[in-house]
């Protein structure tokens, strides 16, 4: 079985070939060694950063915008976007601090990207 | 009137004029402001929430307000002055510019030498005419984003977005992930405006259609947009009539293009660009008029913010030794875009300088194996094969430009399909 793969790792995108024989992954067409890495954890279980915004009280502004602190499967998106649209936090918030931990268990954590 | 003296003014406190500002405050000047007529620095960088900056200077995968962040905290911690709410309405002679704030009135600054980096606003639909009916629930990608992301304003439910351009395709995940449902994304030309890793994260990941060669014809819809009509296009990029078909949608988000923001550059009678609608500038990011710079998008629209710290470092740095008088001036070379390259950044090259430089371009259509080269007459500057090439990803080749006597030529010529 083989699969293309547009490598996302940075704005290069490389179009991957990740093949699998008898368990065993091969990656061709990456530049450099992320492409690999990425190839393989594509073809397996495909990860996104999820960022968004979340209401903050108290601040300059109304809202916060925030992101997971490691990539998540992508199939949990929409689960964790439920999740941060039902909370808020108040301010002072700075950049860095973790709002929510194991979001959705995920074993990621939402994190502000900015002071309020 | 209220008047200000500084050795360095940066006018707009996005990421271009951060970056100015901080690398001018580094070369030795000791009085940098930065101006700016939103309410905070960080410029566009504030409602682009998304993921992908600074994979190449800092090696890690940043948010847009992260970003900024990095840069607003060392501009702080560098003592540049940031005079926030204020608007740059024209720049005079010896430099002096005149500016309005709405706690100092006007007021009248004095720089030993300036840096534009007011960046560029979108195209809008009166740019592009498009036909029918003028509701409400049509907006430019990035005010949309705006709206979202930074104002808490959901613009709308069922989205058909015109242009794959990078903002666009950006606004079809986020408005998918904020509920909404995104018809399709309607590119004029046959191949993406925007960067790939777009394609995929944006609309692959959300199973949202790409269509190329395809336009909007007409809107529908008294009070708010009701449909728009889509049609395919032809090579001329007329659309066919026959295969026209009618979208229901409720909002139409425009990711149509940049323009730089020159008015006052223009105003100043600085030499423009007319390809890229900025100012013509040398390796040093040096305009037309000595003393006054210019980088980041007001110079040409970048597609990565990390290129545009880069400039700005220069821009900056060139602009603090203009002020303090120890900028060398040479001869003015040019720099000719040569066949399949569209533009090139700078458009000269000042042969007092020295050193290295970097030479930004872009092909004029997309292709395969592409050798890039900027040569000098017969002598051959800097050469490289690239696997493919698109106008929507910028290219770059270094040169040394420390024994240059005669123009640059920059070329792209497809070697593999």
């Amino acid at each position: 079985m083989s699969k293309s793969i547009t490598c996302t790792r940075c704005p290069m995108g490389c179009a991957l070939t990740v093949e699998e024989a008898g368990g065993i992954l091969a990656v061709t067409g990456n530049g450099c060694p992320q492409g690999e890495e990425y190839g393989r954890s594509e073809y397996i279980c495909p990860v996104r950063t999820l960022t968004t915004t979340v209401l903050v009280t108290g601040g300059a502004e109304p809202l916060l915008p925030v992101r997971t602190d490691r990539p998540i499967p992508k199939a949990m998106l929409f689960d964790c976007m439920e999740l941060v649209r039902s909370m808020s936090v108040a301010a002072p918030v700075s950049a860095g601090q973790v709002l929510l931990e194991n979001i959705a268990g995920t074993g990621a954590n939402l994190i502000a990207c900015a002071d309020r | 009137m209220h008047t200000v003296f500084c050795d360095v003014a940066v006018i707009g406190a996005g990421p271009a004029g951060l970056a100015a500002a901080i690398a001018a405050k580094q070369e030795g000047a000791a009085n940098v402001l930065l101006i700016e007529r939103d309410t905070a620095p960080g410029g566009i960088l504030q409602q682009c929430i998304h993921p992908g900056f600074g994979l190449q200077l800092f090696r890690e995968e940043l948010t847009g307000p992260e970003y900024a962040g990095r840069f607003v905290k060392e501009a702080r911690e560098a003592g540049v002055e940031l005079l926030s709410d204020t608007m740059v309405l024209s720049i005079g002679e010896d430099h002096i510019l005149t500016c309005a704030n709405p706690e100092k009135g006007l007021v009248e600054i004095h720089p030993g030498a300036i840096v534009l980096a007011m960046g560029c606003r979108e195209r809008t639909r009166a740019n592009i005419r498009i036909p029918g009916e003028r509701p409400a629930g049509v907006y430019t990608a990035g005010t949309a984003q705006r709206l979202i992301n930074r104002q808490n304003a959901m613009v709308g439910r069922r989205v058909v977005i015109l242009g794959s351009g990078d903002i666009g395709m950006i606004m079809a995940r986020r408005m998918t992930l904020e509920g909404a449902k995104v018809e399709a994304v309607v590119e004029l030309l046959p191949y993406l405006a925007g960067l790939t890793r777009n394609r995929v994260q944006c609309l692959d990941d959300f199973d949202i259609p790409l269509l190329l060669s395809h336009t909007v014809t007409a809107i529908e819809g008294k009070r708010r947009v009701e449909a728009v009509r889509i049609a395919q296009v032809d090579q001329q990029r007329r659309p066919i009539p026959e295969t026209e078909r009618t979208i229901p949608c409720d909002t139409l988000l425009l990711s149509v293009g940049l323009i730089p923001e020159n008015e006052l550059t223009r105003a100043a009678g600085i030499e423009m660009d007319s390809i890229t609608n900025g100012p013509s500038v040398d390796q040093r990011m040096e305009t037309s008029r000595p003393g006054i710079f210019a980088c980041g998008n007001v110079v040409h629209v970048n597609d990565l913010v990390d290129n545009v710290t880069a400039e700005s470092r220069t821009a900056g740095a060139c602009a603090a030794r203009y002020a303090l008088g120890t900028l060398p001036r040479g001869q003015a070379l040019g720099v000719a875009h040569g066949s399949g390259v569209r533009y090139v950044c700078p458009q000269r090259l000042d042969a007092a300088a020295g050193g290295k430089a970097a030479l930004y371009f872009r092909v004029a259509a997309p292709g395969g194996k592409t050798v890039l080269t900027a040569r000098c007459g017969e002598t051959i500057l800097a050469r490289r094969t690239v696997p493919r090439v698109s106008p929507g990803e910028m290219c770059r080749l270094d040169i040394d430009t420390a024994h240059l006597t005669a123009p640059v030529t920059v070329e792209a010529q497809e070697v593999e399909a």
